[in-house]
């Protein structure tokens, strides 16, 4: 009674968390493998013959997998120029990241058609001076790439700062006393230690992206074969509703989110080690 | 070879901000075709904006919304996280279980859940959403408080106030209270910009039949450019308006705990 007494403040936490975070993911698993009669694969095998699934997560994996690297290389770099500043540059281009990170969802599609949409700015000066652009189309895999980089940035670079303030600037003055140049440093030494970093970073931005749906839905509708694309598609649809099938494709993208999560939980901690 | 970075830093931050300094001018612009900056500019746009009244509207919802969720949020969370701080550390791994599966399962994946579960029960949506919201803002609160309280040994402090003679309240009222007040304040902060900006959730879950700012700006992006433009401003004003706020809070805050 002692034991539970002393707990009773956990109840309306543990009553929320069961109600609008358990039960549903419950529900999900369940309704994905529950048909009229009882249980069943099909709505799982019925993913696997269906191209049109499989190239949503074709174009979701790609999309993410791109976007997280390009932001991932920019970024390394740019919190590298970061240590090079004083610490009050530091601090404010920090904030700036940090209020920057909310522009994201269908305002920073908006924001993006400004740019770059049929008749965005950069498109009509473009054409007003001769620019040949090609089929460049914002509403397509390369223009939702634009914007997934654009919200990837400020996540990694908030995570990578840290990761670069945790290298010693001994160890580059001692590398370089042995006569290391600054590109063997960070060959040998530097991207060796904080590899495990990278990766981490990677799974989250990759995570990160694989469960984004505002901006592309802002941007095409249901028209951009996304997974969650489809599963809002499948959700909402009057007369295509089939919501046994969207809880499938979403047990799926959740496996895939909690392997990436798992990863960069690991890889995290590994460096976070090292460093101290 | 410093150039490199250096160049790479800059990029980042003109990629950041070109899409927002597009967006203003052309909130404040005419036309727009033909030249680097706008051909003409007016204060139109925001005149037309601010006497719509579905704007205050759906103004009004989005606040009321998010606001009500992260006054319950604090209530239902703030005292189980300062009780497992205090007094059973070792439950903290719960709670960081509980951060990485809200990121596990993102809106997507949780709006399919939370239809399957209430949908067609009779409970209202925006009570299930508003709940589904609680749940999503863990994260934001329990970072700042414990931003707050590094390094700080909140069961020693609590120990030390009893011995000299308070209550468990007094001491939890006069000593640890004041000490992480600016964090759970930032927390909200957070909390509130994070739901104003939500959209998954509230599209799937509820619909269109509860118009927040976000739903509002979707409709007009279709009907007119320049107004979306200006609603898109106004909501980054204010969004950047309360996370910059949070981050300044936070900073002096930390600078303080540090010394």
């Amino acid at each position: 009674m002692v034991w539970l007494r002393k707990r009773l403040i956990f109840i309306p936490l543990s009553l929320f968390v069961l109600l609008f975070f358990i039960v549903p993911l419950v529900d999900l698993l369940r309704s994905s493998v529950s048909s009229s009669g009882g249980w069943t694969i099909q709505h799982y095998v019925s993913i696997f013959q269906n191209s049109f699934i499989l190239q949503a997560f074709q174009n979701s994996i790609q999309l993410s997998f791109v976007s997280a690297v390009i932001a991932l290389v920019v970024t390394l770099f740019a919190v590298y120029a970061m240590s090079l500043f004083g610490e009050t540059f530091r601090t404010r281009a920090l904030l700036v990241t940090n209020v920057l990170s909310n522009v994201s969802g269908i305002p920073l599609a908006f924001a993006f058609i400004v740019l770059l949409g049929n008749s965005g700015v950069f498109l009509l000066l473009a054409e007003h001076w001769g620019i040949p652009i090609g089929s460049f189309s914002l509403y397509s895999w390369t223009g939702l790439l634009f914007i997934y980089v654009y919200f990837q940035l400020p996540l990694a670079l908030l995570l990578l700062y840290p990761v670069m303030e945790g290298l010693k600037d001994d160890w580059k003055e001692a590398a370089s006393l042995l006569g290391a140049s600054p590109f063997q440093f960070w060959r040998r030494i530097g991207i060796p230690i904080i590899w495990p970093s990278i990766v981490g970073t990677f799974s989250i931005l990759f995570a990160n992206a694989m469960g984004a749906y505002a901006s592309a839905y802002a941007l095409t509708g249901s028209n951009y074969n996304l997974v969650a694309i489809r599963i809002g598609a499948l959700l909402s649809g009057d007369i295509f509703a089939q919501p046994e099938l969207a809880s499938a494709i979403a047990v799926l993208l959740g496996v895939v989110m909690v392997i990436a999560l798992i990863l960069s939980e690991w890889t995290l901690r590994k460096t976070r080690g090292r460093l101290e | 070879m410093k150039w490199l970075p250096k160049s790479m830093f800059i990029l980042l931050f003109c990629y950041l901000s070109l899409p927002v300094i597009g967006t203003v001018l052309y909130s404040f612009a005419t036309t727009w075709h033909q030249s680097i900056l706008p051909e003409g500019w007016t204060l139109q746009t925001y005149e037309r904006l601010f006497v719509d009244a579905m704007f205050w509207k759906a103004l009004g919802r989005t606040v009321w919304l998010a606001g009500g969720s992260v006054i319950v949020a604090m209530v239902v969370i703030v005292p189980a996280l300062l009780y497992i701080v205090v007094y059973f550390p070792k439950y903290e791994r719960w709670i960081q279980l509980l951060i990485l599966g809200v990121y596990a399962f993102p809106g997507i994946i949780l709006a399919v859940g939370l239809l399957r579960s209430y949908n067609g029960t009779g409970i209202p949506m925006l009570l299930i959403l508003s709940g589904a919201y609680v749940i999503s803002v863990v994260p934001f609160i329990y970072q700042s408080l414990k931003n707050t309280m590094n390094g700080l040994n909140a069961r020693a402090l609590m120990d030390a106030a009893e011995l000299l003679g308070a209550t468990k309240w007094q001491a939890f009222r006069k000593v640890i209270l004041p000490l992480v007040k600016t964090g759970l304040f930032v927390g909200a902060l957070l909390s509130f910009s994070a739901l104003v900006g939500e959209f998954v959730l509230i599209n799937l879950v509820v619909g269109s039949k509860f118009e927040t700012i976000q739903m509002y700006l979707m409709k007009k992006m279709s009907a007119s450019g320049h107004l979306a433009s200006a609603i898109v401003v106004v909501y980054l004003v204010g969004i950047i308006g309360l996370t910059g706020a949070a981050a300044r809070l936070m900073h002096s805050q930390m600078k303080k705990g540090a010394m």
